[in-house]
């Protein structure tokens, strides 16, 4: 193989394995599952978070054109992992508030993208909850952006391959943070164990909730069993006001389906096919040309033949 | 090629030429697209160099199969049209697979009311697979159709090419059950026996109007009676 | 800032007015988010637009640009209406009790000694009157009409929520909800601080703005404690550092002053500078003006300074205007007055007002002279960019020199933050191309120079000849020597009152209260003095440890003065010397000396019944509720309207605009009226550039690409302006045709009665650069200033909008 292993390294905590029969290698087990936790109410919209993805993964987008928003790019792309989306809303009360959402992968713990996949190894789960991209085994075929709930992945014109967030699997692997929680100037990414986060967005909800906004809540669906990327919103109750996340992802029944019972079932019928075929040859043996057939076709030409005159060349005769 | 005297013609060059486009690029298409299928079958991927080149190629190959099969239905149509005789044949299915054409099923003209069904489900399956599989192409149709509308598109894909698959089996094995139909696709001849064998109308037509097939001659087996 | 970014976690109250802290100072704004999470704090933000600060305050208000006064004053009306203040500390530590001459008054919008001709005051009204001793007359009851509360209290009478409303757009139920709010910080143990930064300094009116919130801020009490103050947060990496060092025309460093003309001797000068205290007993700190002076002389100078030329006092510029502040060279290049330019680090063709007027400028020089890491606009003027900039080169004359300079991580040296913390870095990378240092080149032009004085003689080469340069490389000084020159050394062995030697000749200095008058020591600043001793560089320090956790970090750099995080932190403890606030407390006396987490205002032994005001800066003591003469339009703010603006004066219409405002004749030609272009412009930065060089860093280029501005809903259907479609904005200097954003979070303001439309501009944009090519928003601005510091005013003018097809070829 001419490409180096990227991001492979932590090949032995695998939890999970895209396209893969066997067992991944998955020894190491004592591990904390981590999360990101983004809070929506405390984030300024700097794209400080932006900037440290595309430093740290070396990104860059083209340079776009101003369309009427301050989301730039103007959505997710291969060079784009992460994206602060903008939304005006206006509350029940008439009052204007600014929702701002880093949108990227959620690092579902019940991966859409990961189902769909069906390369072997292209996409992986670690023991720590996150969801990676193995390029090299990527073969560019675009399900993961179908398997996705949150309609994340991109897939590069160039090279072929899947690009998202890593959640920096690269830097959590040596213990540092997501290069984005670096960045971000207000505390709005925090990243830790998923227990901690959890628990901080707890407090955060109840400072949230003495401030007037009584539906604030975590964002941790369960229709994906979860996520390693999880939000605090001061609108719990509407999560698709913030720039249309859903309001209850989960892996779509067409995919499931697709993904699901339809393979065995399919193998099977190919297979059962197949064997009912060869039972019939065994059974019954090939439908073979007897001699009383030519006899009879011979008995048929002849008759042909008196009737029209033997001088016709093409009744049983000549080559064509 | 020699055509041995007093055969008939069952399939002329071109469109034996066709036929094996046709099934090549089938049998590519099926090989690429199970290994895509399903994880168990990813080894086929191999034989196209490696997932990146299965996934890229299968289909622009599906592309020349739809051109090819187009091919074929305009050679074919006619002679696939349903018939009573082919619901009477259907009925009478369980003496064919026994080998025993003779015992009270109709006569067949140039094609059987099986090889009608493989014809005409292909003539559907194939454009569905075009449709769905150009809606799937992430390189070039990636952002023309909504991801929902993707994920069925995928799906009425894969149940699509599955059933196509199973067809395929059913034809192949046709080809071979009944002995001297591949020589009729790979020579393109056939024995009067065989003809009167399997396809007796077909071959009565022939000899009605003096033709050595495929096709009757229609407009001399009036004027020549 | 009084306080420090860290202080801002412990206010109860933080309001953003007058700024965007959010978006301008994104990693100083995570204190207050802490102070949100961790104290509970409200925020509240009033902006004309709904701004990214916005987006994470409690509480919103929209204002008109251009008005902060009269929101301000309301302020103050309703806290001594109902009584919301801190009785205790503002008779303390404000004058509120001076009583003042009898001949200053104030009406129709005009306080007493103005002359209509000359457009100026004759200030000598605005003062105390004193009494036999020389100290002002003081009624601590307040019930003298002519004492300062009892003015302040008529001067305010006229701002009602009514008028307020009126004037600001603001409705009126948001504003006296703010006005709750802040009053409740009144409370000896609630602070509020407030974080301002160019929403209010960008106007003719902008030093009355920061001080119309400096008075909210003292009657609550809420200077010099823990979590209030007033913070101005500065704009470049080192801006405070430029003002602290005097890189103002009429600064010298430490904030001396430079002479005017008529201070023809050293005596005169000093007679001015050298103030007495105006009540006993208190310090008046500038009362060692000489010690600064003199000091900073020597380091100038050195041996060449001395008692008997006084102190080379003769080879200073002498002013005599007022300040020669940008604009006033650009007036000058136009009018051919001035015709070589030096621009080190600044990119006037796009930072400046009328951007046609700043060609026209530049065109006519006979040389320009560019030092700059980057290929600016203003290097590039002479250049034609297409309709964002239609030069025509072929009659342009002037000689342009670009000299590419390194950049702060391509050497060591310090910073001076908005805290007033000194921060030395060090070099990270090695500058590319042939770019040299700022200081290599000055060194450079130095020696030429001096080279041409030694041998061509000259008018008056004595300055430059003797100028000291002593440096380990007189090429290029290193970073440390000048630092070190700042901070300052004894230049013989000094003893004390006993004989003994306390400082060794050429031994640096600790504090400034070691400087002396009599040649013996230098300091290139004498604030600075402290921050690089015999201990080693102060502001290399990196110890973030927080004693009391209260976001004061001792040793983490170096702050001016001495090292002092808080200003006016006496202010924080009553007269007894207990803080307000128990719990957050800054420092304390403790019987015997001032105990705290911070270096206190003053002796640490003064004791509290020595009654040392905590304004040492100041010859009262106090801080100042009235200004006396130290402000040009007058001892108390007032609602003056933008030099453009959509309505005249409500207050008085006769004296609509900053009666002391400087207008160049040219300028006011080039002013519009509403009827022409109706509608309100400002203008600002997005957290995505950093003026007009991160155009040129693609990663800031792709997070917003293309100039735009932003128009309210309301608007734009009237006008027919689609999102994201074209537009072209023009004011009576000059259009720009980019984009729009049309957005809910500017909305129409009723301003006395009429609906009043707000265009926002961000000024990112110009020709240079990876972003794309943009006109920028000063080729609308005015040309006119602050009338105390000539800021210009970029936030409140006149435009008219209208959709177009599609950008200009
Ligand atoms: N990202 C980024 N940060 C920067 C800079 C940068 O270019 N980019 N520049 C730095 C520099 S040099 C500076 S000086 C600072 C400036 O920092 P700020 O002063 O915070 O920045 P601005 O965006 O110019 O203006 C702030 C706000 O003032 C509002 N405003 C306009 N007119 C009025 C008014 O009359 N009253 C009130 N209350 N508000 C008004 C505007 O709507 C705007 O939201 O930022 C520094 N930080
Ligand atoms: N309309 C409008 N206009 C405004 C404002 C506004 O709010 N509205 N804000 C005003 C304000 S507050 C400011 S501060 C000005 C900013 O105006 P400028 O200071 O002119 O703008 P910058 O783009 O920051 O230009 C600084 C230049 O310094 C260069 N530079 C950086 N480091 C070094 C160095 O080490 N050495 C040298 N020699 N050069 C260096 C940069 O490359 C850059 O070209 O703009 C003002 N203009
Ligand atoms: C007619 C034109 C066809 C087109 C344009 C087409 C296109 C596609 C595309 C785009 C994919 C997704 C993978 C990729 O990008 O390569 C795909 C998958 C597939 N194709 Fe086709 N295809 C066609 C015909 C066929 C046929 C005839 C068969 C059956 C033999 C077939 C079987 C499959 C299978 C099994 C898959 C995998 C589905 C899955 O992973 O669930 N395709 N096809
Ligand atoms: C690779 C495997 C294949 C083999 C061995 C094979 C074999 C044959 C043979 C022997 C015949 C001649 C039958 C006769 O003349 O009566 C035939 C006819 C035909 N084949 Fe195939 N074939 C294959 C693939 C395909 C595929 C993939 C298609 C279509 C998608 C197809 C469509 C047809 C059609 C339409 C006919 C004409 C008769 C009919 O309608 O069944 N074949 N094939
Ligand atoms: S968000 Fe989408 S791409 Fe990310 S893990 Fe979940 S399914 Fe996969
Ligand atoms: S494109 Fe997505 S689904 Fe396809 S192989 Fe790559 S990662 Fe897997
Ligand atoms: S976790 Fe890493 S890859 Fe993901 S958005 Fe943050 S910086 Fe980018
Ligand atoms: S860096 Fe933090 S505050 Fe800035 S946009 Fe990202 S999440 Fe929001
Ligand atoms: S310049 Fe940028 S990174 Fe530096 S302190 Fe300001 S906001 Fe933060
Ligand atoms: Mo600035």
């Amino acid at each position: 193989m001419t490409e180096p292993p990227m991001a492979d390294l932590q090949s032995q905590n695998y939890i999970r394995r895209s396209a893969s029969t066997l067992t991944p290698p998955s020894v190491r087990n004592h591990e904390d599952e981590v999360a990101k936790l983004i809070d929506v109410t405390r984030c300024i919209g700097c794209k400080a978070c932006q900037a440290a993805c595309m430093e740290w993964n070396d990104l860059r987008a083209p340079v776009g054109t101003f369309e009427g928003t301050y989301d730039n790019p103007l959505d997710l792309d291969p060079h784009t992992w992460t994206l602060m989306r903008f939304t005006e809303y206006e509350n029940e009360q008439g009052n204007l508030e600014w929702l701002i959402r880093k949108d990227g992968c959620m690092h579902c713990e019940d991966p859409g993208c990961l189902k769909a996949c069906p390369a072997p190894g292209a996409i992986v789960q670690y023991a720590n909850g996150i969801v990676d991209f193995i390029s090299e085994n990527c073969i560019g075929c675009g399900y993961c952006v179908k398997g996705c709930p949150f309609d994340i992945p991109r897939i590069s014109p160039v090279d072929h391959k899947a690009y998202k967030c890593t959640l920096c699997s690269d830097r959590v692997a040596v213990g540092l943070e997501p290069a984005c929680v670096k960045a971000c100037p207000t505390g709005a990414i925090l990243f830790g164990s998923k227990k901690d986060m959890t628990d901080w967005a707890g407090e955060r909800i109840v400072d949230l909730k003495s401030r007037g906004f009584e539906n604030a809540g975590l964002y941790d669906p369960p229709g994906v069993d979860g996520t390693h990327v999880m939000y605090v919103l001061h609108h719990a109750d509407k999560p698709s006001i913030y720039a249309g996340l859903p309001e209850n992802p989960k892996i779509s029944a067409t995919v499931e389906f697709w993904k699901g019972l339809i393979k065995p079932v399919a193998l099977a019928g190919i297979a059962a096919s197949a064997v009912v075929g060869f039972l019939h040859w065994v059974i019954t043996g090939p439908n073979e040309v007897q001699p009383e057939d030519e006899k009879e076709a011979e008995r048929v030409l002849a008759a042909e033949r008196e009737k029209r005159g033997s001088e016709n060349p093409y009744i049983g005769g000549g080559p064509a | 090629m020699t055509r041995p005297k007093g055969t008939l013609i069952r399939n002329p060059t071109l469109i034996r030429i066709n036929h094996w486009i046709t099934a090549a690029c089938f049998v590519l298409l099926m090989l690429s697209g199970l290994s895509m299928f399903d994880p168990l079958l990813f080894w086929l991927s191999n034989l196209f160099g490696g997932g990146q080149w299965t996934r890229a190629v299968h289909p622009w190959i599906g592309i020349v199969l739809v051109v090819s099969y187009a091919g074929m239905v305009v050679q074919f149509w006619r002679d696939n049209l349903w018939t009573k005789d082919d619901s009477a044949w259907i009925r009478a299915i369980d003496r064919v697979l026994a080998n025993k054409e003779e015992e009270a099923v109709p006569e067949v003209a140039r094609f059987n009311a099986g090889q009608k069904f493989v014809f005409w489900s292909m003539a559907l399956l194939i454009p569905i697979l075009l449709f769905t599989g150009l809606l799937a192409w992430e390189v070039y149709f990636g952002t023309a159709s909504s991801i929902e509308t993707q994920r069925a598109a995928l799906l009425i894909h894969s149940l699509a090419a599955i059933a196509a698959i199973i067809i395929w089996i059913i034809h192949v094995y046709a080809a071979i059950w009944v002995r001297g139909s591949m020589r009729a696709m790979t020579q393109g001849y056939v024995t009067p026996g065989w003809a009167w064998r399997h396809h007796r109308k077909w071959f009565r037509s022939l000899a009605a109007t003096g033709s050595s097939g495929p096709r009757p001659h229609v407009d001399s087996s009036e004027t020549r009676k | 800032m009084t306080n420090t970014w860290q202080d801002i976690k412990n206010a109860n109250l933080v309001i953003v007015m007058g700024g965007n802290a959010a978006e301008a100072h994104p990693c100083g704004f995570k204190w207050v988010v802490e102070a949100k999470i961790e104290n509970g704090a409200k925020l509240v933000v009033v902006d004309p637009r709904f701004t990214r600060t916005a987006s994470v305050a409690d509480y919103y208000a929209p204002i008109r640009p251009g008005t902060d006064i009269a929101f301000l004053l309301g302020v103050i009306r309703y806290l001594l209406e109902k009584d919301k203040i801190q009785h205790e500390y503002v008779r303390a530590y404000s004058n509120a009790g001076l009583i003042v001459k009898d001949g200053f008054g104030f009406e129709d919008g005009l306080f007493s000694g103005y002359d209509h001709e000359k457009g100026d005051y004759d200030k000598s009204s605005w003062d105390y009157e004193l009494d036999e001793q020389g100290f002002a007359k003081v009624d601590d009851t307040w019930q003298h009409p002519r004492c300062v509360m009892s003015l302040l209290r008529a001067h305010v009478a006229r701002y009602t929520p009514e008028m307020v409303s009126r004037i600001c757009g603001t409705p009126q139920d948001k504003y006296l909800n703010i006005c709750e709010m802040i009053a409740d910080t009144s409370a000896p143990d609630k602070a509020m601080t407030s974080l301002f930064a160019l929403g209010w300094t960008q106007h003719s009116v902008g030093s009355q703005n920061i001080r119309a919130m400096a008075m909210v801020q003292l009657l609550l009490g809420n200077i010099g404690v823990a979590g209030g103050g007033m913070n101005a947060l500065r704009g470049h990496s080192n801006i405070q550092g430029l003002t602290d060092v005097g890189l103002l025309s009429n600064l010298m460093p430490g904030y001396m002053t430079l002479p005017a003309d008529h201070e023809v001797t050293f005596d005169d000068y000093m007679k001015t500078r050298q103030f007495k205290p105006l009540r006993p007993g208190q310090t008046s700190y500038w009362q060692n003006y000489r010690k600064f002076f003199v000091s900073f002389q020597k380091s100038m100078f050195g041996d060449a300074a001395k008692a008997e030329n006084n102190w080379a006092y003769d080879w200073l510029p002498k002013l005599d205007i007022p300040l020669y502040d940008i604009i006033k060279a650009f007036e000058m290049m136009n009018q051919g007055e001035m015709n070589g330019y030096i621009c080190q680090g600044f990119n006037p063709q796009q930072a400046f007002p009328d951007r046609g007027k700043i060609r026209r400028g530049l065109s006519k020089l006979k040389f320009l002279v560019t030092m700059d890491p980057l290929d600016t606009e203003t290097s590039r003027f002479w250049e034609n960019f297409g309709p964002q900039n239609p030069a025509d080169s072929a009659t342009i004359q002037t000689e342009v020199l670009q000299l590419p300079t390194t950049c702060f991580a391509e050497e060591d040296g310090s910073l001076v933050n908005s805290a007033r913390w000194l921060q030395w870095h060090w070099k990270a990378a090695e500058p590319p191309g042939q770019a040299k240092s700022d200081i290599w080149i000055m060194s450079q032009l130095f020696h030429r120079i001096r080279e041409l004085y030694r041998k061509e003689g000259g008018a008056f080469p004595d300055p430059i000849l003797n100028l000291t340069w002593n440096y380990t490389d007189p090429t290029e000084p290193a970073s440390a020597e000048l630092a070190k020159d700042m901070n300052g050394r004894a230049r013989v062995d000094i003893k004390d009152a006993s004989g003994a030697v306390v400082l060794k000749a050429g031994q640096l200095l600790d504090t400034f209260a070691q400087l002396r008058d009599d040649g013996t020591t230098d300091s290139g600043c004498w604030i600075f003095t402290g921050c690089y001793t015999e201990k080693g560089n102060q502001m290399a320090r990196r110890d973030a440890s927080d004693p009391r956790e209260q976001g004061i970090a001792p040793n983490w750099a170096w702050a001016w003065p001495a090292n002092r995080r808080i200003l006016y932190n006496r202010a924080s403890a009553d007269l007894a010397g207990n803080p307000w606030n128990p719990q957050k407390p800054v420092i304390q006396w403790d019987s015997t000396k001032w105990v705290g987490i911070d270096v206190p205002d003053y002796g640490p032994t003064v004791k509290p019944s020595e009654s040392v005001g905590p304004f040492i800066m100041n010859a009262e003591g106090t801080a100042r509720l009235f200004a006396r003469d130290q402000m040009v339009e007058g001892p108390f703010p007032e609602h003056y309207e933008p030099l453009e603006s959509p309505v005249s004066n409500i207050l008085h219409p006769k004296v609509s605009a900053n009666p002391a405002a400087r207008v160049f004749a040219d300028d006011r030609k080039a002013f519009g009226s509403p009827s022409e272009f109706p509608y309100v412009a400002t203008t600002y930065r997005l957290t995505e550039h950093f003026h007009f060089w991160t155009k040129h860093a693609l990663i800031n280029a792709i997070l917003q690409p293309e100039e735009f501005i932003e128009i309210g809903e309301v608007l734009a259907q009237e006008k027919g302006i689609a999102q994201g479609s074209w537009v072209r904005v023009a004011s009576k200097r000059g259009h720009v045709v980019c984009k729009a954003y049309v957005t809910k979070r500017i909305k129409p303001l009723s301003v006395d009665g009429k609906s009043t439309h707000v265009i926002g501009v961000p000024l990112h944009w110009g020709f240079t650069g990876q972003a794309r090519k943009g006109y920028g928003a000063n080729t609308l601005t005015p040309s006119v200033g602050d009338a105390n510091s000539q800021t210009p005013e970029f936030k409140a003018f006149l435009v008219n909008v209208e959709s177009v097809n599609g950008p200009e070829v």
